[in-house]
């Protein structure tokens, strides 16, 4: 008996010495905000599970961006998880900057993840990134300014509709501004949301031949729409207005709509939001030509290549991107407050569609196709971006020009005809 | 008359002084202010200056959530070692530009300050790949050595000028009565520049604390200075503008107080030289 307590003792003490030896400390580059703030505070989860710890390296979206891809186009091993969108997963999983995710667990269930989000963070059918989150965009509207203003909200909405309920809901006298819409400089500001936008119009970036199209009129009657109905019932200074500013306006009753990401859905309802009971939900406006104006982006976890520590962060990426993360979410949180479009077993689950949101952000997330995002066939893949590894750039400074003419610095027209120049100019230097 | 003149002038000075002063400092208030509000009165329009509802919830939740004192002794290892090691080999440099100046030393001078123009991220991916291969990335020895590479120039130039306006006869008189180059440096020139050594070192210290390119891109978990946490607290996508101005004052609290203690010798190094 005595031997086999020693016996015992003994395992136990090699186990433990062996967990201890494997375990390992995993740095992981991610963006600031809800969602990955609320996945820090559960890291613990993670070590108790695995035995591993985390070191949190938390940026702002853009300085992420940029301290990220300095760090795996040099190879710099800094980091063994990075978060990437649906922009650079292709591209860098084409250059075979990342791991693989192919071979994750039965357990984990890779074919329950959205196959919209599967299908943007795939090159070549090869998963690269695990979904921490999904979004699209749709229509955040004040149910009782419609109701005053003698309309309802279809569905569906067209552009048309669109603009003719701004320009109702619009009273300047109590700062009311019908809509409210991203008109900031930046490719993942004004520019995601002029992209997106230009899809339903039928316009599209480049042709099949890589030739950039903004001298067509589908370009031209996009910009001019957006400009006009943002100058009847846009709110002052709209040129500099992106996700923040749109969201703090509507949050204080200053927008009967609201354009943006799905996951702005959860604070427009929160208690920070004083028209929290009176917010409604569509979808993306069209404009009857079978393309809806909504994105699609994921935040998602990737690996790269060359990292000493695969195993350890392939495990936290299981563990952050599973059900049963979700389930502790909701657990500890409420279902409102879960990760969301990413796995198509929350949407089947009865108490998350009790979330109001649940069913349009789903919806939303469905009804756009980043494999054939335009009306007229295009090159690229990506909804509110093309990912070549040139369009940062070009949608950076194509969006600066845009957003000079949103502010009556120069016409649309001078507006779009820089923005063919400085696509062409970029595209011939790239070689395409 | 004379005297009432005098006083009245003064009296707007003071004031007009004060109002530039306000003017400057407005920025810094309203941080300090919208630390202690909730989001909510955070994007409040009209803004809320003074009377809101006063919380330290923003510090408490910054505080749980972010290691504080590993970033704060990042910046005071960075900026102090930086600047320490520029102070060190700039003293030499800008004494033999001042007192055995050559033909060409006003071009080595404009040269030297003609690299502050390059704009940073025109080097980083050399810089980048240099870290790599000295094993210096995320380390506080590559951020001591990179930001004082960045600051030597100006602290050359502010000794240079301040050791132009000590007397070379001096040096010399020292010399005849035997000391040699290091006891003449050490003993006799230091003391007299220290209120110029000092200022320079004040505002190279506060010019590395606020570094916040070389300092964001070439560090991750270990050597992340204050930059680096203020960074991590600004977000496109979310209004956590609370928690921004909580961690924004977390992180120039102890550069603002070491300032304000340091102000008199700060603005007599400053304009040390200036009037004659």
């Amino acid at each position: 008996m005595k031997l086999t307590v020693r016996a015992l003792m003994g395992a136990c003490a090699i186990g433990a010495f062996s967990a201890a030896a494997y375990a390992e400390t995993i740095t992981i580059a991610t963006v600031n905000n809800g969602d990955m703030i609320r996945m820090q505070g559960y890291t613990d989860d993670f070590t108790a599970k695995t035995g591993h710890t985390v070191e949190w390296v938390t940026l702002e979206e853009n300085v992420l961006r940029q301290r990220v891809t300095t760090d795996i186009t040099a190879k710099g091993g800094q980091f063994d998880i990075m978060t990437i969108g649906m922009y650079e997963t292709p591209i860098w999983g084409k250059n075979g900057w990342l791991v693989p995710l192919n071979d994750l667990s039965a357990e984990y269930d890779a074919a329950d993840i959205l196959p919209a989000m599967s299908g943007g963070l795939s090159y070549e059918g090869t998963l690269y990134a695990a979904p921490f989150y999904g979004e699209s965009s749709m229509v955040m509207y004040r149910k009782d300014l419609m109701e005053k203003a003698g309309l309802e909200m279809p569905e569906a909405p067209t552009w048309e509709f669109i603009r003719e309920a701004a320009a109702k809901m619009t009273d300047r006298a109590t700062e009311t501004n019908g809509i409210c819409l991203r008109g900031k400089a930046g490719w993942g500001e004004g520019g995601a949301f002029i992209t997106a936008m230009s899809n339903s119009f039928g316009a599209r970036w480049f042709d099949e031949n890589w030739k950039p199209q903004f001298d067509t009129e589908a370009w031209a009657n996009t910009v001019n729409f957006f400009k006009g109905m943002m100058d009847e019932s846009g709110p002052t200074g709209y040129a500099t207005n992106g996700f923040n500013e749109n969201l703090s306006l509507f949050q204080q009753g200053k927008c009967g709509m609201w354009i943006d990401a799905t996951v702005a859905a959860s604070f427009v309802t929160n208690k920070d939001s004083t028209v929290a009971e009176h917010v409604g939900f569509a979808l993306a406006p069209d404009n009857g030509l079978g393309k809806r104006s909504n994105w699609l982006w994921a935040w998602a976890l990737a690996i790269p290549a060359g990292t000493q520590k695969e195993a350890a962060a392939k495990q936290f990426i299981e563990w952050a991107t599973s059900k049963d993360y979700i389930e502790l979410v909701a657990a500890k949180e409420g279902w409102a407050n879960v990760p969301p479009g990413a796995r198509t077993s929350l949407y089947e689950n009865p108490e998350y569609q009790k979330v109001p949101f649940a069913k349009m952000t789903l919806d939303s997330i469905l009804s756009a196709n980043p494999n054939a995002p335009t009306v007229d066939p295009v090159p690229y893949v990506g909804v509110q971006f093309a990912a070549i590894p040139e369009f940062a750039g070009i949608a950076s400074d194509v969006s600066q020009e845009f957003s000079a003419a949103y502010a009556g610095q120069q016409t649309v027209e001078e507006a779009l005809a820089k923005a063919q120049a400085i696509a062409t100019d970029a595209m011939e230097a790239a070689g395409y | 008359m004379a005297r009432s003149i005098t006083t009245k002038r003064k009296t707007i000075n003071t004031a007009f002084a004060w109002a530039v002063g306000l003017l400057i400092f407005f920025p810094i208030l309203w941080t300090i202010l919208t630390s202690f509000k909730t989001e909510a009165d955070a994007i409040a329009f009209p803004p809320k200056f003074l009377f809101f509802d006063w919380t330290l919830e923003n510090y408490a939740v910054v505080q749980e959530r972010s290691d504080y004192m590993r970033f704060l002794w990042n910046s005071i290892i960075i900026a102090g070692g930086s600047t320490l090691l520029g102070i060190i080999i700039a003293i030499p440099a800008a004494w033999s530009m001042a007192f055995v100046p050559s033909r060409r030393t006003k071009d080595i001078l404009m040269w030297m300050l003609s690299t502050k123009m390059l704009p940073a991220v025109g080097v980083l991916y050399p810089m980048y790949l240099i870290f790599i291969k000295l094993g210096w990335l995320d380390t506080r020895i590559g951020l001591v050595i990179v930001l004082m590479l960045i600051n030597l120039p100006i602290i050359i130039w502010m000794l240079y000028t301040y050791f132009k306006e000590i007397p070379g006869e001096i040096l010399e008189a020292a010399r005849m009565d035997g000391a040699s180059l290091k006891s003449e440096i050490l003993y006799v020139l230091t003391p007299m520049a220290v209120p110029g050594i000092a200022s320079t070192i004040l505002l190279n210290v506060i010019l590395a604390w606020n570094e916040a390119f070389w300092t964001l891109n070439l560090t991750a978990a270990n050597a992340a200075p204050l930059t680096a946490f203020i960074a991590s607290y600004s977000s496109p996508e979310g209004l956590f503008y609370a928690k921004l101005s909580a961690a924004s004052t977390m992180a120039i609290a102890p550069i603002l107080i070491m300032g304000w203690f340091s102000q008199k010798q700060l603005v007599r190094g400053l304009t040390f030289g200036a009037v004659k």
